[in-house]
């Protein structure tokens, strides 16, 4: 079993409107996977369904190869969008109290917490109020909370939100050292740029239904165009423009005279660079010559369009 | 379970710990102990003001009916017209003038007189004063029927009817409201529960969606296991704010009446107004001892082991039902201001319980609107324990109509439970929205 999680056809409805139309995933193991799409697009409603906070209308929904249970809930941790801490509460009591919420005994989660809050530099902290520290400590003790428990499972929801760059950093870097060890994640924003970088695998939603998904590196190679950006150094620019635009389509072209600097875009009619690349530097210096990889928001849009009438 | 007793014990420290609740836990008895012993306070004052009456007498018809009391004197003027009578008194500073004319008879004399007082004059003094007019008219006109006092005196008797239910069982006047009483004590203790700490569970719930940490908590637990520890939590703490109070007042009165040496009988102003009517009117009654007996009889007869018993169910279904409401309400919306229009449609059945139980069931236990509002299940809590001091069974409230009100209300509190969940399950993870009834019963179709 390669997969921590599978949903088939998971439809869930609120009165007239449909939060989620027949979506099915493979989340897998020991891997990030970004679940992209904009507000409102049914990311939230998936995953209170994976967290059993609500329950789907249709489907199924596997985890670890079983169907989900309740007993499961001690193997997901969940960090969600809207998320708080008790504010009159001391910060130690509270993790602890959190923690033996997710099944651990107080002996345990008495442990890991001085790990983690050690880890994290935050171990003067066990006895503050959370009313008394700062949004982004706050967001540190919520962080700990969710993966005290070592769970099979994270979720993190619009996990960077709230956090100043440096802290963001921190938590980047322990996520994936997280999945280091084996641990599978599921990211959720509506953010895509911001966690490109982070998973390798993703799914877009739009409008409660899922438009695309798959590894990110595939879904990048299908969605490339053949389109590349070229610097040339040559004083005939327009003898070269001219005889290119013969064959390809040229566009965005510009021309530095002082420089002799000539920049423009180049879609080729396959993926086969050689012969055009041949061409160009037995007529000048090529500078530059980059295919232009689209970003996941831009495949996203280029998606959502294609799918429209 | 496990994480129930955890929910159950936050809660509970939560509440226990928090400030206001200290200090309410605290204050209160000393102010409920200071407000008493200030009325207390002020009444034995109020009774110890000794008024001086001067009295104007010029007619022959009236000698020495007026009688000093403890609080009341008079002193009689002679030779001196009104107008210098009148402000002798107010000189000495007393506190009024009867003017008593000389007439031709009785009658006239009677409807001439005149009280005349710095301010309008106290109910009290009116009372005795006409009660003295009247005794004297009555005498006139016995006499004028041939009827001498001494012959009134021994046809002049005072009657009370003997009462018994048919199993033979004696009656006394007044017992029923004394039971009744006992029992809106009771009812009164719920409803006072059911405010304050169902207010608590509704602020809490509040709390939880204000500071985003319910969703954190629902993917750990089951929103009826939460729901539940908050209401069986906020509940032990106002059992042990409720037991704090009754035995910190209850010191705090002993020690504060010993201290300013108040008799806690001025408290007790029905016996009070009785001495009084009794010292003026007619002489002490000879079987007030043997009636006040009866009355102790009749209240340790009373079943207290059953009417504490039911007390504890009417308590836990009834206070579970409404606190379940607050609950959903909590979770339906965003902050406390929003909660009025669902609070005003809860209070509602409980003052409604409360001023029928006064007004109904006092005056009669087993009528028809005292029996339908104790099965209604919303307000069966209050006004069944009100009927229950009467008993079960023949004379009391039938057992029939226990079983009834019992099942209804249990039936009631799976349902209003059932609902309450299914509002707060959907309500605690909506944000920004100002929730509308229809919106709420758009909820309860949700799963």
């Amino acid at each position: 079993m390669n997969n921590i999680l599978v949903t088939k056809e998971v439809t869930k409805k609120y009165g007239e409107h449909t939060a989620l139309d027949h979506v099915s995933l493979e989340i897998p193991k020991n891997s990030i996977y970004g679940l992209l799409g904009p507000n409102g697009a049914g990311k939230t409603t998936l995953i209170r369904i994976i967290n059993q906070i609500t329950y789907p209308d249709k489907g199924e929904v596997l985890f670890d190869g079983e169907p989900l249970r309740s007993e499961h809930i001690a193997q997901i941790g969940y960090l969600p969008e809207e998320r708080g801490l008790y504010k009159s509460m001391k910060v130690g009591e509270q993790a602890l109290y959190l923690a033996q919420l997710k099944g651990l005994s107080k002996a345990e989660a008495k442990k890991r917490l001085e790990y983690w809050f050690e880890r994290l530099d935050i171990g003067k902290w066990w006895n503050k109020k959370i009313q008394e520290l700062s949004k982004g400590m706050a967001q540190k003790v919520q962080f700990i909370v969710t993966v005290l428990h070592e769970p099979k499972l994270l979720i993190f929801d619009e996990p960077f939100s709230g956090f100043d760059p440096i802290n963001a950093n921190i938590i980047k870097d322990e996520i994936l050292n997280l999945k280091e060890q084996g641990t599978s994640i599921i990211f959720s924003t509506h953010r895509m740029e911001s966690v490109e970088e982070l998973c390798e695998h993703i799914a877009l939603i739009h409008r409660s239904k899922k438009v695309l998904d798959g590894k990110l590196s595939d879904i990048k190679k299908a969605y490339k165009n053949n389109i590349f950006k070229v610097g040339l150094q040559t004083d005939s620019a327009d003898m070269i423009l001219k005889e290119l635009a013969d064959k390809f389509d040229i566009s965005s072209s510009s021309y530095d005279a002082a420089e002799s600097q000539l920049d423009f875009t180049l879609q080729l009619p396959n993926s086969d660079s050689r012969n055009v690349l041949v061409y160009l530097s037995s007529k000048a210096n090529v500078n530059r010559f980059v295919e232009t990889i689209p970003s996941t928001s831009e495949i996203f849009i280029q998606t959502v369009q294609s799918k429209e009438p | 379970m496990n994480k129930l007793l955890l929910i159950i014990r936050r809660e509970y420290l939560a509440k226990v710990r928090n400030k206001s609740f200290v200090i309410m836990t605290f204050l209160s008895p000393i102010l409920m102990v200071g407000m008493v012993v200030l009325i207390a306070y002020l009444t034995q004052v109020n009774d110890n003001e000794h008024r001086v009456i001067g009295i104007l007498n010029e007619s022959d018809f009236f000698s020495n009916e007026f009688v000093n009391t403890e609080s009341t004197s008079y002193l009689q003027f002679d030779d001196i017209s009104l107008e210098h009578a009148k402000d002798s008194v107010s000189g000495l500073g007393f506190y009024g003038l009867l003017y008593i004319p000389d007439e031709i008879n009785l009658e006239k004399v009677c409807s001439r007189s005149f009280l005349y007082t710095k301010e309008a004059p106290s109910t009290a003094i009116i009372d005795k004063i006409e009660g003295v007019f009247q005794e004297r008219l009555r005498q006139q006109r016995l006499l004028e029927l041939g009827v001498s006092a001494s012959e009134f005196e021994t046809v002049d008797t005072n009657f009370d009817i003997h009462t018994a239910t048919f199993d033979g069982q004696t009656n006394i006047k007044g017992i029923n409201e004394i039971k009744a009483f006992i029992g809106g004590g009771f009812g009164y203790l719920i409803m006072m529960f059911i405010i304050i700490y169902g207010g608590f569970v509704m602020r809490s719930v509040i709390e939880e969606k204000t500071s985003r940490i319910i969703e954190v908590i629902i993917s750990s637990v089951k929103p009826f296991q939460l729901m539940l520890g908050k209401i069986i939590g906020t509940s032990l703490a106002g059992i042990t704010q409720f037991a704090i109070w009754l035995v910190s007042a209850s010191l705090l009165l002993l020690v504060a009446f010993a201290f300013f040496d108040i008799d806690p009988a001025v408290l007790n102003t029905s016996a009070h107004i009785q001495d009084q009517m009794g010292a003026n009117m007619a002489p002490p009654i000879p079987v007030a001892d043997q009636t006040m007996r009866l009355y102790a009889q009749e209240l340790l007869s009373i079943p207290w082991v059953m009417l504490i018993g039911f007390f504890l169910v009417y308590f836990l279904l009834g206070y579970l039902i409404y606190s379940s409401i607050y609950a959903a309400i909590g979770a339906a919306v965003d902050n406390e201001t929003d909660t009025q229009q669902f609070i005003f449609p809860i209070i509602l059945p409980l003052m409604l319980a409360i001023y029928v139980g006064f007004f109904s069931v006092f005056s009669n236990p087993h009528g028809p609107i005292a029996v339908g509002f104790s099965l209604f299940p919303l307000t069966s809590p209050i006004v069944m324990l009100m009927r229950l001091p009467g008993g079960i069974g023949e004379g009391g409230v039938p057992i029939w109509e226990l079983v009834v009100s019992i099942l209804l209300l249990f039936g009631t509190f799976i349902g209003i439970v059932w609902l309450a969940a299914k509002i707060y399950r959907v309500g605690i993870l909506m944000y920004g929205k100002k929730p509308t009834y229809k919106e709420l019963f758009k909820w309860l179709k949700y799963d």
